[in-house]
């Protein structure tokens, strides 16, 4: 399974997606920069990222938590989700994000 | 001068790490300071995941952030830590005589024979609200916190958040100010029952004002807000405000260790791993904060840093005198300095 992910620098990097991984686990295992403070606590949004329509809909919604902490954020887009909040399975092989400023590390 | 705290050694962090080296200190009879800018022990653990469940503390096959703190806090009690919450460690130097000189951000000074820097992953620091320009109105009448509640004295406070920290002032501010306005995205709450309930009856006796929604811009002129810009689904308002206290959680920020001198390695204080002790003799750093070569962001890595470099810091502290290995099992004297024996 592959996930695209654009990084804030605009660079566009295929890894490899894990089943039952996070999102955000791979985006941070890749050593791309993104911060994931609270480790997937879902209470950090430092794990920020743009999903493209076509996969953004394909995502159960988010929780209220997420919502709220999405809103925290300064580049909150109508596309917008917490990376740690989507789990990978073979449904979402080949789904594109883009790594939002605000999940860069300081 | 007069506030000057005189003592063996500063900590810096009370997480977990932090705490366990007050222990480690302790048994080698040094006496600790321990200043944190959260307003209680625990670091990440307390803050971060306190109902979350960890696995990998040796001899506790389950335990949470929470409770970890609570027994760590029990497991230090016997040495009398002090404990200096709510501040941020600004600057540290080093003195002619060789001990340290630390001030924090609520104006005290501290002097120090030894530093230990357990400052995990940065300093908390609040977050931020999404809105332009706020910059400009921090510290005069918007603010992250309360320090000194005459601040919002016959103000008109909007408060923003829906958390304890959010509820909690709502209550505590309501019998002083002139008008309250608590604001949040949705009606409900990630606080305790019963202050959410106590904010309900305000709300019902017409004591405070409760919206729905969110601020947006922010009116005023040299650092004082007069109207806070708020978008709801009912429509949007302005309502007036000279206080503003945004309450969006809190971040880990590196803050002032990166000004004090010391050698660094990727935002990381490098030690070495017989003391580790940092670029300056003296100053120590254990935990989350520090790197050297195979490092591990364990709690259990930062136990055993803590215990090598308390047998460092001792040797700071009193050059020369021999430290005799023992163990809390069966030295009567250590059981003494733990009130066991
Ligand atoms: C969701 C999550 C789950 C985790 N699960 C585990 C696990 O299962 N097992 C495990 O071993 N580890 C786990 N960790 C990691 C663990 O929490 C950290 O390794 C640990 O908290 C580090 O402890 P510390 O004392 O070094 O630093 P911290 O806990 O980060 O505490 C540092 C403290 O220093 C304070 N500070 C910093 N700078 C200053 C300053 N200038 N002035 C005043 N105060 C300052 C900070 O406010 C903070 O309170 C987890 C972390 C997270 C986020
Ligand atoms: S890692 Fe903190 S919310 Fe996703």
């Amino acid at each position: 399974m592959k996930i695209h992910v654009t990084d804030q620098d605009g660079q566009e990097h295929e890894l490899e997606g894990l089943d039952g991984w996070r999102t955000m686990e791979v985006i941070r295992d890749w050593g791309l920069n993104i911060k994931a403070e609270c480790g997937g606590a879902c209470s950090c949004a430092t794990c920020h990222v743009y999903v493209d329509q076509e996969w953004f809909d394909k995502l159960p919604p988010p929780s209220d938590d997420e919502e709220d902490l999405l809103y925290s954020t300064l580049d909150k887009k109508p596309n917008s989700r917490l990376s740690c909040q989507i789990l990978l399975n073979e449904d979402l092989d080949g789904m594109r994000v883009t790594l939002a400023k605000s999940a860069a590390k300081d | 001068m007069s506030n000057e705290i005189i003592t063996d050694v500063v900590i810096i962090g009370g997480g977990p790490v932090g705490l366990f080296a007050v222990f480690e200190l302790g048994l080698l009879d040094l006496k600790c300071h321990v200043i944190d800018i959260l307003d209680r022990p625990g670091g990440q653990c307390a803050e971060l995941y306190p109902e979350k469940p960890i696995y990998d503390i040796p001899g506790f096959p389950m335990i949470t952030g929470q409770g970890l703190t609570d027994n760590l806090m029990a497991q230090i009690a016997p040495f009398g830590p002090q404990f200096h919450f709510n501040r941020m460690v600004t600057s540290l130097t080093k003195l002619d005589d060789g001990s340290f000189r630390l001030t924090t951000d609520a104006e005290e000074v501290f002097v120090a024979k030894v530093v230990v820097i357990a400052a995990g992953g940065g300093s908390f620091q609040p977050k931020r609200p999404p809105v332009e320009g706020i910059e400009a109105y921090e510290g005069k009448s918007v603010f992250y916190s309360v320090r000194k509640m005459d601040d919002f004295r016959d103000q008109d406070v909007v408060i923003v958040g829906g958390g304890d920290s959010a509820l909690d002032w709502t209550l505590n501010l309501q019998p002083i100010v002139r008008s309250l306005t608590l604001v949040h995205r949705r009606d409900a709450f990630k606080a305790a029952p019963a202050s959410v309930n106590r904010m309900k009856e305000l709300v019902m006796e017409g004591k405070i004002n409760f919206l729905l929604g969110q601020i947006g811009k922010l009116d005023g002129a040299d650092g004082q807000i007069d109207h806070v810009h708020l978008t709801m689904d009912a429509g949007d308002l302005s309502i007036p405000a000279t206080r503003l206290l945004p309450f969006f959680g809190l971040t880990m920020k590196l803050g002032p260790v990166a000004d004090w001198g010391l050698e660094l390695n990727d935002n990381l204080i490098s030690v070495d791993t017989e003391k580790f002790q940092t670029s300056v003799p003296g100053v120590f750093a254990i935990g989350d904060i520090n790197h050297y070569p195979g490092k591990l962001k364990l709690i259990l890595s930062g136990f055993h840093e803590a215990a090598l470099m308390a047998q460092a810091a001792k040797s700071v502290v009193a050059p020369g005198e021999r430290v005799v290995f023992q163990y809390t099992t069966s030295s009567t004297k250590l059981q003494k300095k733990l009130g066991v024996a």
